[in-house]
């Protein structure tokens, strides 16, 4: 027999009281994982973001247009290896619930552009060829059931009216944190009909993507180009792709910080839960602590024992909580697509999981070891007689 | 019985609890020499500190003031650390309630002592195997304590008890939870154990019936040993 064998028998020795524990760490540790895993996918657009990318937007605001011609002008911008450029169609599918971001876009760019948005050389050339096709992500076509070949109807909801798209590809992210919800379609299209609906709203675009030489030249680039526009009709502000999403995340910082508390909060429960475990399993082992010593065992051993009974309780918890994080997560992602369109479970966050648990094993144990280490074996065995 | 050198020599010895402001004296002026291979009773009304002194002469509490040598060692001077790894290869513990690990068999109950000792697994087995057969429990290694009767239990602490070879075993009153003729086997066991193993043993008993088992029964009443020495063989 080995201490450690001992260990684990003390901690599966009150078979309900552990598995209750077990149980509440395991639903700690999923809430906390899920929440981090919010969390992330909060941030998922800043860190999919590519270094060697810009954003040049109205410097009034993202809703204010820029003119087609900026476009010259900025590809001559020394550093500048590309220009794409966008439009935010704010279509609707069928119903205001289906939401899924859709973009007019420069066609012949846009892959150039992205190179994370993986498409079939094939495919690609039939969305060249037709000025009615669209492209969507891999996780909508099958949300919705679409096949290559389907007509796509969107409903305008800033371009009204109903918007009939064919399906000529469907791409795939190169990454796990590609977005693969997203659906673009040929700004010409939208141009045609916005030069015979509103001819002064034509010709224009949301925001321009930049593509620079090497990531050592954004500022700079970013900077000229800036430079380029100062006092025009339309000002420009340019900033990395990272700084950007940044600005769309800092625009919901709170419910991001909400959530962040909520999860750590999660934590400081459990580890209470624990602790009320661990201080009534060393009070009533306070007998067996004392006889352990009589026999020459240290305090260092019985510190040792509470602090592993502690740890091997938490840890399966921990365990069976990661184990469900997963496919929770995977639901969940599911069910939240619209709003998350990538919700992975990090590599960091089962380090915090595996960091937390450590923090509540110690913690909960930390208490109850300090008064077993400080027992006096008289003491002690009075308990019993 | 042949007289031996004194392996338990207790000089001047006091003891006091305190509670509250108030000091309760528990042993007063013990003087008291234990022979080897002796087997001594301490017997005396509750309160009268005799499982106190037998806690001081096992090294798990301490003296205010006075000596106390065992095999020539003064143990009132030892560190907790030192008291503890001392205990483990001089003393051998059986207590009235038996005082085994619930969740472990009888033969790792045995085995517990000699994970301090640094035997292979395979010695500790053929140590607490040999213990087991002492007390004739080797068909019950593979039993917990709850499905052991109280003798039987107490067997068990026995063997845990020699299992590390001590020279002395202290008992507080090994039998006070048996039936008669469980607490008749315990006795003649610890017996055997003095005649055949040369152990000195110092029980704590209120039976006489246990006490006539011992080769000297020695009286303590409110902390003061009496200067009667019984002889029981």
């Amino acid at each position: 027999m080995q201490i450690f064998k001992l260990l684990i028998k003390n901690s599966f020795r009150h078979k309900l009281r552990t598995s209750l524990t077990v149980l509440g760490i395991t639903i700690a540790i999923l809430a906390f994982g899920l929440l981090r895993t919010v969390v992330s996918a909060w941030y998922a657009g800043v860190e999919a973001s590519s270094a060697t990318r810009l954003v040049t937007r109205n410097s009034i605001s993202l809703i204010f247009f820029l003119p087609l011609s900026y476009r010259e002008k900025i590809r001559q911008i020394p550093g500048v290896k590309n220009v794409s450029y966008a439009y935010w169609f704010g279509g609707v599918y069928i119903s205001e619930k289906n939401f899924i971001p859709n973009f007019a876009v420069d066609a012949k760019t846009v892959f150039e552009m992205f190179p994370e948005f993986l498409l079939p050389e094939k495919q690609k050339n039939a969305f060249f060829r037709d000025r009615k096709a669209c492209v969507a992500g891999r996780k909508i076509a099958e949300k919705y059931g679409w096949k290559i070949g389907d007509t796509i109807t969107l409903k305008g909801t800033i371009f009204p009216g109903n918007w009939d798209f064919v399906l000529r590809g469907i791409y795939r992210g190169a990454y796990k944190g590609t977005d693969e919800t997203q659906f673009f379609f040929h700004w010409d299209y939208l141009n045609e009909y916005l030069k015979k609906t509103t001819p002064h709203r034509a010709d224009h675009v949301g925001w321009y993507t930049v593509t620079v030489k090497n990531p050592g030249l954004a500022s700079d680039v970013a900077a000229a180009i800036d430079k380029t526009f100062k006092n025009s009709l339309a000002e420009t502000v340019t900033e990395t792709e990272k700084a950007f999403q940044l600005g769309f995340v800092s625009m919901t910082e709170a419910i991001v910080i909400a959530v962040q508390i909520v999860s750590f909060v999660v934590i400081i429960i459990i580890m209470a839960v624990m602790a009320n475990t661990m201080a009534m399993t060393a009070r009533e082992r306070i007998g067996e602590y004392a006889i352990m010593k009589t026999l020459g065992f240290g305090g260092l051993h019985i510190a040792g024992l509470i602090f592993g009974e502690s740890l091997v309780i938490a840890f399966t918890g921990c365990a069976l909580g990661i184990a469900l994080t997963y496919p929770a997560a995977g639901a969940f992602g599911d069910a939240m697509s619209t709003y998350f369109p990538v919700f992975n479970v990090q590599r960091q966050t089962i380090y915090m999981d595996l960091a937390a648990t450590l923090i509540v094993g110690i913690a909960a144990a930390a208490f109850p070891a300090w008064r077993a280490v400080k027992l006096k074996i008289a003491d002690g065995l009075r308990r019993i007689g | 019985m042949e007289v031996k050198s004194p392996i338990v020599e207790i000089k001047n010895l006091f003891k006091t609890y305190r509670k509250g402001n108030q000091i309760i004296p528990v042993l007063q002026d013990i003087t008291l020499d234990i022979a080897e291979g002796e087997f001594i009773a301490l017997m005396g009304p509750s309160g009268s500190g005799k499982s106190t002194l037998l806690n001081l002469i096992a090294g798990i509490d301490k003296a205010d003031r006075g000596v106390i040598r065992v095999g020539g060692l003064d143990i009132t001077i030892l560190s907790e650390t030192e008291l503890a790894r001392w205990r483990s290869t001089n003393v051998g513990f059986i207590f009235q309630f038996y005082n085994l690990i619930p969740v472990l068999t009888a033969f790792e109950n045995v085995e517990l002592p000699l994970l301090l000792t640094g035997l292979s697994k395979k010695e500790r087995k053929e140590h607490a195997e040999t213990a087991l057969d002492i007390v004739n429990l080797s068909d019950r290694m593979e039993h917990y304590p709850g499905q052991l009767s109280g003798g039987q239990q107490q067997r068990v602490a026995i063997a845990r008890a020699i299992v590390t070879d001590p020279g002395i075993l202290v008992a507080d009153e090994p039998t006070g939870d048996l039936d008669r003729a469980s607490a008749r086997d315990i006795l003649d066991l610890m017996e055997r154990l003095v005649h055949e193993l040369g152990k000195t043993i110092i029980m704590v008993t209120h039976d006489p019936r246990a006490a006539e088992k011992a080769h000297v029964i020695r009286h303590l009443d409110k902390g003061v040993l009496n200067a009667d020495i019984q002889t029981a063989h």
